[in-house]
């Protein structure tokens, strides 16, 4: 090709794409929040790429209250979150001239990790909560009556960062209403940070989403009572709500979704978008046959 | 270190200025390179201000319209996102930060003390050329690398060592801080030490001195402000850094009682916090008063390691 030719069918590409405007150009969708969410929504935008070539869907994790902040600034088209938006921060988004609405895109089971070593397979909830919370009494395994191997009794306990949705989750699901975390929790800035430490430190004790969990870490069963019978967090007690501290997981649009970004949550919420919530280890929100 | 802007005598030698025009091309570079220097020297000024004015107008909302002076200072809760009722205190983000730099001061003094008066007293030729080298090299890691260093090298051993349960805490970040440092504190010291004039260690020696006593009796007396200077500016670096201390501090908002509890510091919590909160909100402008206050600090040290150092010049 002569540079000449070359030029003109430079000139010429960049009028068609002048004239075609934001029908055919590459339309791009900014994805922000959840860090539980995050690896599902990569998935997402890569295979909705190879379908779609002409959207391109960034996505960015950095905790829920990142892409709430950011739909709130208006700096994304969607926001992902493991927890529901509040009321503040609703107002605020409508102050800004924003107006949120909610989609339920799959349901995770809040796991509870320990090391290893750790000689129970069960906690209840109010033990969490006397671990977790301010004033709750357990500072050392022995308040539990628990003894680990390798561990000289002060627990070690993994929090997440403020902005997190798991975190405000577990505050809501385990502290309850008025509860709030103790001092001195170790916040990790990801779900996959709170696998690794625990993985490694004996006296620990973290939570995240059911996808982080791995075969180095033990991950508990829950009882919402001490005595009572446990439940496994997996896909189905998340999907049927036995598991007590199972929570949906939202997107949230800026007004109801138009042209590609409606487009975009209609294939997320069909089959082949459910099964890849599955596949990440979330349970979808509706039964869905996958391959 | 003051840059004059006088012109070179420009006009005064001028005798007739019809005979004899200066205005040649050479005299409009002299002019322009004049007006560039002038506006990059003075462009510090403005940036400080700027940042100043920036950092005080998106925090002062927080001090006069939420803050409970009280709480803010005196309490250890923060925890800004809770949805009914957020807590601002810093007072264990406070005990973090200054645990940490004390811890890191404590490693750094001796350290880069030492370093100097051997650069600057005792080494000579080949050794200390290679010696200021390597400390300047030092200075030039960047602080997520220190950061990395603390998770990955100490936080395994500090556990292995002491028998604790999680090794990111005050130990392991004071190290890493210290070493960051010593560099800078190192450099600055032993200026102060070349700058004691050589008379005064040969007059020591003339009357038979050795050299520590030298050192120890005549030249560390006489540039005693310009170390003091050093260590403060490592004060102020201490105080200031942020990735290193997210790191390594295991970024727990708790008040120690040893070196080997978590904790937290002012800085890492502003770097964590800041990208996520709503901007304007109460939580964002709580997160610019720490910033304010990390500038009054941090203003302060370095303004009075300046005084100091100056001090030495003049007396």
């Amino acid at each position: 090709m002569t540079s000449k030719s070359m030029l003109l069918s430079i000139s010429l590409a960049a009028a068609a794409a002048l004239a075609s405007g934001a029908v055919s150009a590459r339309t791009e969708i900014q994805n922000k929040g959840s860090d539980t969410l995050v690896n599902v929504a990569q998935s997402w935008a890569e295979q909705y790429g190879k379908i779609n070539p002409d959207v391109a869907v960034a996505v960015s994790g950095g905790g829920s209250g990142t892409g709430i902040a950011a739909l709130i600034n208006g700096t994304v088209d969607i926001a992902n979150a493991s927890r529901k938006m509040k009321d503040k921060e609703i107002a605020e988004a409508k102050a800004k001239g924003h107006d949120p609405v909610e989609h339920v895109v799959g349901y995770d089971a809040l796991a509870i990790f320990v090391n290893k070593s750790f000689p129970l397979d069960s906690l209840s909830i109010p033990e969490l909560a006397k671990i977790y919370g301010r004033g709750g009494g357990a500072t050392k395994w022995s308040d539990l009556g628990i003894t680990i191997p390798g561990c000289k009794d002060e627990i070690v306990v993994v929090s997440r960062q403020n902005n997190s949705g798991t975190y405000a989750y577990f505050q809501e699901a385990v502290l309850g209403d008025k509860g709030k975390f103790r001092q001195g929790t170790l916040d990790m800035h990801g779900s996959k940070d709170v696998a690794d430490l625990v993985e490694k430190t004996p006296c620990a004790i973290g939570y995240s989403g059911l996808a982080y969990a791995t075969d180095h870490l033990k991950t508990l069963c829950i009882s919402t009572e001490k005595g009572k019978p446990c439940v496994k967090p997996t896909e189905e007690t998340a999907f049927d709500g036995t598991y007590p501290i199972a929570r949906p997981l939202m997107m949230y649009t800026d007004g109801k979704p138009k042209a590609d970004v409606k487009k975009y949550m209609e294939w997320i919420m069909s089959d082949v978008g459910q099964c890849i919530v599955a596949k990440e280890g979330y349970a979808p929100v509706k039964k869905v046959t996958c391959k | 270190m003051a840059n004059s802007n006088t012109a070179p005598g420009v006009s005064v030698t001028a005798g007739g200025a019809a005979a004899f025009d200066r205005r040649n091309f050479d005299w409009y570079v002299d002019k322009a390179v004049q007006a560039i220097v002038f506006l990059c020297g003075i462009s510090a000024i403005i940036f400080v201000l700027g940042i100043f004015v920036f950092v005080t107008k998106e925090g002062v909302g927080f001090i006069f319209e939420h803050m409970n002076v009280r709480e803010f200072f005196l309490t250890p809760y923060w925890f800004p996102s809770d949805a009914d009722d957020p807590e601002f205190g810093i007072l264990a983000l406070m005990a973090g930060t200054a645990s940490v730099t004390g811890l890191a001061m404590l490693v750094a003094i001796p350290f880069s003390l030492g370093a100097a008066i051997y650069i600057a007293e005792f080494a000579s030729g080949k050794t200390r050329e290679t010696l200021k080298v390597l400390v300047e090299l030092l200075a030039a890691i960047p602080s997520v690398v220190w950061g990395f260093i603390g998770l990955v090298i100490m936080n395994p051993l500090i556990i292995k060592w002491f028998d604790v349960p999680v090794g990111l805490c005050v130990l392991n970040a004071g190290i890493i801080l210290g070493l960051m440092a010593a560099p800078i504190m190192t450099s600055i010291a032993e200026d102060a030490l070349k700058a004691v004039p050589d008379r005064y260690r040969e007059a020591a020696e003339a009357m038979g001195a050795t050299r520590w006593q030298v050192t120890y009796k005549v030249v560390l007396p006489a540039a005693k402000n310009g170390l003091l200077g050093g260590v403060l500016l490592g004060v102020g670096r201490g105080f200031g850094e942020t990735m290193a201390v997210l790191m390594a501090t295991g970024h727990a908002v708790n008040i120690p009682d040893s070196i080997f509890d978590s904790v937290r510091a002012l800085t890492a919590t502003i770097a964590a916090e800041l990208g996520e909160t709503v901007v304007g909100g109460e939580h964002y402008q709580a997160l610019f008063t720490i910033g304010i206050l990390l500038f009054l600090v941090t203003f302060i040290v370095n303004l009075s390691a300046d005084l100091i150092v100056r001090g030495i010049r003049k007396g």
